[in-house]
């Protein structure tokens, strides 16, 4: 650049430029800071999940002689060799009768088979913290030279249900309670939304009474959850006798929670409807209802699909009001209808950070992870549905 | 019935003219705003109308009590009467929206559905049960397309958007979907405000076509639209009716000073 002189002969010479030039690049550098700075904390938050999360995806196995016959059944431990008893997974053993009842044929045999291990050997083999006995550790070393112990891909994590052992633990009741919660919520959420943000843009008066509805659904919107959980505990559970723990009281009270954001959205997707669009339907002489449901609607959908998806992605991650109705219960089986106890995904990470064994922390990092790439997947769905359905003017 | 009349009315033109919309004592608040000051004025069958008059005359909410667009506002008051073909639609036992049924409207920005050229046209008809689905439909689409001109342009992207056209082929699909109503009246706010001059031109090649089966009654900045297309042009100032001739003697020898002052540009 050139150095700009206060000469006589430049007219457009300004002596705060020099000033200005600094003030807007102090500026920009304090926004790229502020950029950097929030970057640094996801980058750290999300690689510190991982690191510590993706462990969990896998599960040590040990490759040992099973016995199948009416001793093993009657006490489970006798199926396997005394040296690797200290070894093998407790949650193993125990289904042991139930793996004869399902394939009969293996009554009264031996086989090789690859069996689940301790949590804590489990850790050792992932170079974790661990506490075993020197002579057990000195058996596992053996089997591991051998090559007959080796981690492979955790499938208990998502085909089973919560557990007080370790090794045996998995997120699968947890994904289906959040499930069949918000199939719940958004069953009632959305069309109560959706309907009460039509009839406050589109036919409620201006007067006090809708002003009055506004204000509260915005106060609503900025109550604290826990609070939206008192008031299912109290009105779901303790006046109407729904099932405490039950998908459909967590369902019922994630709604309420829900539906000021999904109003709030869904009026603002309505507003940005153009006028013009309205008259030119009243101009043909057509009825405010087919004006709201053939013209304005359609056109406001994919702002009200956006609303609502983050509404639910919200509802999804949310704990607190979840607790007080009991959705934070030891949930070992998955439910199979919303008035079965259930907990939701949120809870089981709360539940298994507060566990004492190394083994629950990489669980807890996992879960984590698959809670997050849920609520990515929908916020996908969410730009997804808004590009598919915007109409380009 | 009402259909019936028109058609007579319409046979007799020839004798002498017929006021197809009458306006009587007209007056129009805005909450406490007297917008409208005792408009009275006779509009012809088979004319065109031309409302002239500076910018919050009022001639657009004068254009707008004509099919009831006012009613959608809120605080307005409305006294005094509007008779089409003898009836007064601002009678209790009138619907307000068959009143727009029978007047139509075109709108200063085009403003087609987010919706095919097809759709444009055939929404209002067969939610009216003016024509069912399928070939009827087709026949009132292309019939509506033909007269607002725009036939021989969309005829092959019938299932486009309509929003993917042009300003100017825009605004005539917003007359083709007012068409395909079957309105006695159609009331256009300044339909050529948004447009280029080439569209202009075609728009009130249109206008003056339309004439021979509607009324017309048009909002316009221009004078000399109002001068090219216009049978009689009404003046507006300040919420009143100034002058109301025919446009000839408007534009030639107002009888009003404002009005002489407006057209030769000497206004404001």
């Amino acid at each position: 650049m050139n150095k700009l002189k206060n000469t006589s002969d430049n007219p457009f010479y300004d002596p705060g430029l020099r000033k200005r030039h600094a003030q807007a690049k102090r500026f920009k550098l304090f926004s790229i800071a502020s950029i950097v700075f929030a970057i640094a904390f996801l980058v750290f938050f999300l690689g510190d999940m991982i690191v510590k999360g993706l462990p969990a995806f896998q599960q040590t196995y040990m490759l040992v002689e099973v016995t199948y016959n009416e001793k093993s059944i009657n006490s489970t431990r006798k199926a396997i060799d005394k040296k690797y008893r200290r070894i093998v997974s407790r949650a193993w053993l125990r289904d042991i009768p139930a793996m004869v009842e399902n394939q009969p044929e293996l009554m009264g045999t031996t086989q090789m088979t690859w069996v689940l291990v301790n949590h804590q050997i489990d850790q050792y083999m992932k170079g974790h913290y661990y506490k075993i006995k020197d002579k057990i550790l000195s058996t596992v070393k053996d089997k591991q030279a051998k090559g007959e112990i080796e981690l492979h891909f955790n499938r208990n994590f998502f085909t089973h249900g919560d557990s007080k052992i370790p090794e045996n633990s998995g997120i699968k009741s947890a994904i289906i309670g959040s499930v069949l919660t918000l199939i719940v919520t958004m069953l009632i959420a959305f069309p109560l939304g959706v309907m009460t943000a039509v009839y406050l843009e589109e036919f409620a008066e201006d007067n006090r009474w809708s002003q009055i509805i506004e204000i509260n659904i915005n106060n609503l919107a900025a109550i604290p959850s826990i609070l939206f959980g008192l008031l299912g505990l109290a009105v779901f559970i303790n006046l109407f006798g729904m099932p405490r723990s039950s998908p459909m009281v967590g369902g019922l009270t994630l709604a309420l929670m829900t539906l000021p954001i999904i109003i709030v959205s869904a009026r603002a997707a309505l507003r940005s409807v153009p006028d013009s669009i309205r008259q030119a339907g009243y101009g043909l002489g057509l009825t405010k209802i087919q004006v709201v449901q053939d013209h304005v609607l359609p056109l406001a959908f994919p702002g009200i699909m956006t609303g609502s998806i983050i509404g639910l992605s919200q509802a999804m991650g949310e704990t607190a009001p979840l607790i007080i109705i009991g959705m934070i219960a030891f949930i070992p089986d998955s439910p199979g209808s919303i008035f079965q106890a259930a907990t939701v995904m949120p809870a089981q990470i709360f539940t298994w950070a507060g566990m004492p064994e190394r083994a629950y922390v990489e669980r807890t990092a996992a879960g984590i992870m698959v809670l997050l790439s849920i609520l990515i997947s929908l916020n996908a769905l969410a730009i997804y549905l808004r590009k598919k359905f915007e109409v380009n003017w | 019935m009402n259909k019936k009349t028109s058609l007579i009315e319409k046979s007799e033109k020839s004798i002498k003219e017929n006021a197809k919309v009458k306006i009587r004592d007209l007056n129009l608040y805005y909450s406490d705003n007297h917008a409208l000051h005792d408009i009275n004025m006779d509009l012809y069958v088979n004319k065109i109308t031309a409302l002239i008059g500076p910018s919050g005359c009022g001639k657009s909410t004068f254009l707008r009590c004509l099919n009831r667009m006012n009613d959608l506002i809120r605080n307005v008051r409305i006294e005094g009467e509007v008779f089409i073909d003898e009836k007064n639609i601002y009678d209790k036992d009138v619907d307000e929206v068959a009143v727009r049924k029978r007047v139509g409207m075109v709108f200063q920005q085009p403003n087609p559905f987010p919706k095919s050229i097809y759709e444009n046209v055939a929404y209002a008809p067969l939610k009216h049960g003016i024509v069912r689905k399928g070939h009827e439909c087709d026949v009132l689409v292309e019939k509506s397309l033909v007269q607002a001109g725009l036939w021989n342009e969309v005829k092959d992207k019938l299932k486009e958007p309509g929003t993917s056209l042009s300003g100017g082929q825009q605004q005539r699909l917003c007359i083709a979907r007012t068409i395909a109503v079957e309105p006695d009246v159609i009331l256009m706010d300044e339909p050529t405000s948004a447009l280029d001059p080439i569209s202009t031109e075609k728009i009130e090649a249109l206008m003056l076509e339309l004439k021979e089966k509607y009324s017309i009654i048009i909002v316009t900045h221009n004078m000399q639209q109002a001068g090219r297309v216009a049978d009689y042009t009404a003046f507006f100032h300040l919420g009143d009716l100034i002058e109301y001739d025919e446009t000839e003697t408007i534009f030639i020898n107002p009888a009003k000073k404002k009005t002489e002052d407006y057209i030769t540009g000497r206004y404001g």
